[in-house]
């Protein structure tokens, strides 16, 4: 992956008020780059789930602390957009991988459907630490795949 | 935190029939409202609950899982929810969650109110 800067950066608050602005950012960038109407509406729902779980389990509900959303638009190598990359950061604390996994549908439960749907509506969900303090979890969503219902690749990540 | 006015939830009643009616986007930060009027009308004897989605553009697993809740709350008291008039986009994130079969499903609210 490209080393280019983020075309997009903000941070916002650990406040869930403002997962409202998140998510008309990465809808409304989505729609520039070439998704449809339910791709856009998708990935808002992914970055919606990822900050809330940030939220919820990393900050404990505290709603004062820093997360970093950093968007990059996708290109084939004629230049023609191909879908988006979303990084979400935080300095929560250091979660184990292998422990961010969905839980089972069947248990019909409120609850523990976050990592769920962000496996399904993305094709690639990448989580890992942060030097020092905090994670990372590398969202990546093609155009094409969005009209065919993309899911995350099971490779060991999330 | 301050109370989030970025959702309004109207409640009518015809007989033990409730119609809550949020309208707004049900995130993280709004479906705490959504929960306690769900429940008010549950504590309030209610025997069937139709929540009328079609004021309702985004909703997120927060909202999912305070329809599971509600639905569990009245299947215990004997009671009967029932969804009506969702848009596209809140009717996929049922499908992605399948829990779109565990919820009885309606186009119109009349139809909700004798499904």
């Amino acid at each position: 992956m490209s080393q280019e800067a983020a075309h997009i950066q903000v941070e916002m608050r650990s406040d869930p008020r403002y997962l409202c602005g998140a998510r008309e950012l990465v809808s409304q960038v989505a729609r520039r780059v070439g998704f449809d109407d339910l791709g856009c509406a998708r990935l808002a729902l992914a970055v919606d789930e990822a900050l809330a779980n940030v939220i919820r389990h990393g900050y404990q509900s505290q709603t004062d602390r820093p997360i970093w959303i950093s968007i990059w638009p996708l290109r084939d190598d004629a230049g023609e957009p191909t879908g988006l990359k979303v990084v979400i950061e935080d300095e929560a604390k250091h979660v184990d991988v292998e422990h961010i996994k969905s839980r089972d549908l069947d248990d019909v439960r409120p609850g523990g459907l976050g990592v769920h749907i962000i496996r399904e509506v993305m094709d690639e969900a990448r989580y890992e630490k942060r030097d020092g303090r905090g994670m990372r979890l590398t969202l990546i969503k093609y155009i094409d795949a969005s009209r065919g219902g993309g899911k995350a690749q099971e490779d060991g990540n999330a | 935190m301050p109370e989030d006015r970025a959702i309004e939830i109207g409640t009518t009643r015809e007989g033990e029939t409730s119609v809550v009616t949020p309208q707004g986007d049900i995130d993280m930060s709004t479906s705490p409202g959504l929960r306690a009027a769900l429940r008010g009308e549950s504590e309030r004897g209610a025997k069937r609950l139709v929540v009328d989605l079609g004021a309702v553009g985004y909703m997120d697993s927060s909202g999912l899982a305070t329809l599971v809740e509600a639905m569990k709350l009245a299947k215990g008291s004997g009671a009967t929810l029932v969804l009506c008039r969702m848009n596209p986009q809140v009717r996929a994130i049922f499908e992605i969650a399948r829990l779109d079969t565990f919820f009885k499903i309606v186009d119109a609210v009349d139809s909700a109110k004798s499904a």
